[in-house]
């Protein structure tokens, strides 16, 4: 019996409120116990004691929008680079998308990338798998057999289902075998044509644009087919005040929805991508300064679920081109948590509803007893300094691919250490 | 006249109208004056760049931009080769750095590309040793023919500010608007852009642009039309209905330029599409037409900002030495 007393911390617990000073014990990888009180009658026998010296104690993350290089692209990041640079971002658990080559649309594939993962990874992956055969919209794949080898959610990644009646009997099939539906909303016939978001920006920059109304247009349509068929339907990455109420009136309709936003979409807008940088590419592209402050007013609120890094590893070689060939996605992993610590700094959210986002309603999303302090819950925790002040350099990530958005961005927020399950992997 | 000491025009490279000062557009203005006059010579030769080493790298054909480039650095002395780069050796495998750092390893001191997506001109820019010219980048910016129309104007005018210049056609997939516009709001002129609303970019008013869909009431009182051409190259999906439509509503002539100044000129960037955007009597009536004019001031200019830039080059060698 292995047993880890964490003490002198300043507790996070998002499933409870608790933003006190506190420690946890983790006992054969699991919380057996966290509160204010907890080590006031002195210390167990036999623990390792770690002294967090009055630093935050909080649930790990839970990326859920997490690209890696495996299988075909190992150079852009491996399951072993990518789980390092997770524990180092504090993210305990990552949620795979299913966009490799080949795509996970088989059974037999899936349990590759687990053994992968398994053999490789710092941190927990748990895969998505396609919800049409290469996620190419046309057939759909074998949701049972999938989910029984390990996915959690069935998503195309990146490509929208076009066809409505494709989509609607992908959904309904679905709803049969519970599964999860995560589906980017973009409505595929108008971000064909472009790369940045229709507007003055991209005007002035010649670059092909996109409507920023491509997004609630799918985001609608999804939402009535999802409500037509009764699955779990989860909108990936919305980006716009469009989508914002879209998503309003389906949940104050008792709607089965949830939806995320990845970092960019609330930390950057149109215009940080000045001079055609293609870092600053990202999927959907950067929108307004008015639907960026639409993110974070919504994100205060609770109308957005989850927040994703959208990590999206890309060599030199796909991001050194003009901007509309370049390929799209930043590499986010170690720049989640402090990127959005922002939103405590600068916007008074309190640590707690952030981490709602980050830690619990995705693991609950997805049902995995974590994201939480308590007992019995999965000791995945991180420690972190929230002011510690830093300048994010590309040359320093420990993803394979150096493909930031936030290059040289000042932050604030490191991360001491990371458990998964009780094992210390960062720090 | 050459030798300038400190150039007034401070840039390493010229991507775009949006950078210059009106000071660096008047600058470049006169000395392209200057052009004008030796162009019209019998002997036109001049040793300004002589030693220097011009490149044209072409990723999309052109057949009078590029040649009024290679004529523009020919007669000031200048040693020009020109290099076209059709998409498909891209598609070979070597991406536009690699050709940009092929040619780099020649030791350049002018680089004129073309290419077509917005943005690849900068991108190039950051990572050669020499002067990059913007000869057409996507549909972002055209800066030459901007100044080129520039000249023009100058010189039928006697004036680039309080004119009012209408802008009609194609806006959106024009380079050549974008930098005109840019350009003419720079030297304090009035800018109006005449076109269906599926040929104009979102959010053109706030480029400082008025914005007519009726070209009858676009042009009224206006100094100078210029007329765009219909890229249908570039028109993926249904923009207009016809062609013939289009120039029912859109084509200029006669009765259409009723509305304009009685002494409005009319001016086209090139090539025409006759009897598509501009009726044929009126692209030759010489009276009104500067199509013509626009060509020859294309060398002058192109000579002056050749001439402007390489200043800058032979600075930079002498500091080094």
């Amino acid at each position: 019996m292995t047993r880890l007393a964490l003490t002198n911390a300043h507790l996070i617990d998002p499933a409870t409120g608790l933003d006190a000073p506190g420690g946890v014990l983790v006992q054969n990888g699991m919380i057996a116990d966290a509160g204010e009180r907890l080590f006031n009658d002195g210390l167990p026998e036999g623990a390792e004691i770690v002294d967090c010296q009055g630093k935050i104690l909080a649930p790990g993350l839970v990326d859920f929008n997490v690209s890696i290089g495996e299988p075909g692209a190992r150079h852009k990041e491996s399951f072993r680079s990518g789980g390092e640079a997770a524990a180092k971002g504090g993210v305990t658990t990552i949620i795979t998308q299913p966009n490799t080559d080949p795509p996970l649309d088989e059974p037999a594939i899936l349990e590759f990338v687990l053994r992968r993962a398994q053999a490789a990874s710092a941190v927990r992956v748990l895969p998505t798998a396609t919800l049409t055969k290469a996620a190419k919209g046309k057939e759909m794949t074998e949701y049972r057999f999938l989910l029984d080898a390990g996915a959690v959610a069935l998503t195309d990644g990146e490509n929208a289902i076009a066809d409505p009646v494709v989509f609607r009997r992908c959904l309904e099939y679905a709803a049969s075998v519970d599964a999860l539906v995560c589906h980017h909303p973009q409505e595929p016939h108008f971000s064909a044509l472009g790369c940045a978001t229709e507007g003055l920006f991209a005007s002035l920059r010649g670059l092909p644009e996109i409507p920023a109304e491509a997004e609630a247009i799918m985001l609608t349509r999804d939402i009535r087919i999802a409500a037509l068929t009764g699955v779990r339907y989860h909108a990936a990455q919305v980006s716009t005040a469009e989508s914002l109420s879209v998503i309003r009136r389906a949940k104050e309709a008792g709607a089965n929805v949830t939806c995320s936003i990845a970092v960019p979409h609330f930390s950057l807008n149109e215009f940080d991508i000045a001079d055609f940088r293609t870092f600053l590419k990202v999927c959907p592209p950067l929108r307004s300064e008015d639907d960026r402050a639409a993110m974070e007013e919504a994100l205060a609120d609770g109308l957005i679920d989850v927040i994703t890094s959208a990590h999206c590893p890309q060599d030199e070689e796909s991001k050194r081109l003009p901007f509309a060939q370049a390929a799209a996605g930043g590499v986010g992993l170690e720049t989640l948590l402090p990127v959005t610590l922002d939103l405590h700094h600068r916007a008074g959210i309190k640590l707690t509803t952030l981490f709602e986002r980050l830690s619990l309603t995705p693991a609950r999303i997805v049902g995995l007893n974590a994201g939480h302090l308590g007992k019995g819950a999965l000791a995945d925790l991180i420690l972190f300094d929230p002011h510690a002040p830093w300048i994010v350099d590309r040359k320093d990530l420990i993803s394979k691919s150096k493909n930031s958005p936030f290059h040289e961005r000042r932050v604030q927020g490191k991360v001491l250490g990371t458990w998964v399950e009780g094992k210390r992997v960062w720090g | 006249m050459n030798n300038a000491p400190d150039s007034p025009f401070a840039h390493r490279h010229l991507l775009g109208i949006e950078e210059l000062s009106p000071q660096d557009i008047t600058a470049i203005l006169d000395r392209a004056d200057d052009y004008v006059d030796m162009n019209r010579e019998a002997r036109k030769k001049r040793d300004t760049l002589k030693g220097l080493t011009q490149i044209n790298l072409f990723f999309e054909p052109s057949t009078r931009t590029q040649a009024s480039f290679e004529l523009a650095g020919k007669r000031l002395g200048a040693d020009v080769m020109n290099m076209s780069v059709k998409s498909s050796s891209v598609t070979k495998g070597e991406t536009l750095i690699d050709t940009a750092m092929t040619l780099n390893a020649m030791h350049p001191d002018l680089l004129i590309v073309r290419h077509g997506e917005s943005g690849a001109v900068n991108l190039l820019a950051q990572k050669v040793n020499c002067s990059v010219l913007n000869a057409g980048d996507g549909r972002r910016e055209h800066p030459t023919q901007a100044l080129l129309d520039a000249l023009t104007i100058r010189r039928r005018k006697g004036r680039l500010h309080r004119l009012n210049v209408a802008i009609c056609g194609d806006i959106l997939h024009s380079r050549v608007a974008r930098s005109n516009i840019h350009l003419l709001n720079k030297m304090e002129s009035r800018v109006r852009v005449i076109a269906p609303p599926t040929l104009l970019p979102a959010g053109i008013e706030q480029f400082g642009a008025e914005v007519f869909h009726d070209m009858r009431k676009g042009l009224e009182g206006c100094d100078v039309v210029m007329m765009l051409r219909l890229q249908q190259e570039r028109m993926a999906g249904s923009f207009i209905p016809s062609t013939r439509e289009y120039f029912h509503r859109y084509g200029l002539d006669e009765d259409k330029m009723k509305g304009a100044k009685e002494d409005a000129i009319i001016m086209h960037p090139g090539p025409m599409n006759r009897g598509v955007e501009i009726d044929s009597d009126l692209a030759d009536d010489l009276t009104r037409s500067v199509i013509g004019e626009q060509v020859e001031m294309g060398v002058a200019v192109r000579m002056a900002v050749l001439e402007l830039l390489a200043r800058n080059v032979t600075n930079e060698i002498a500091g080094v030495a």
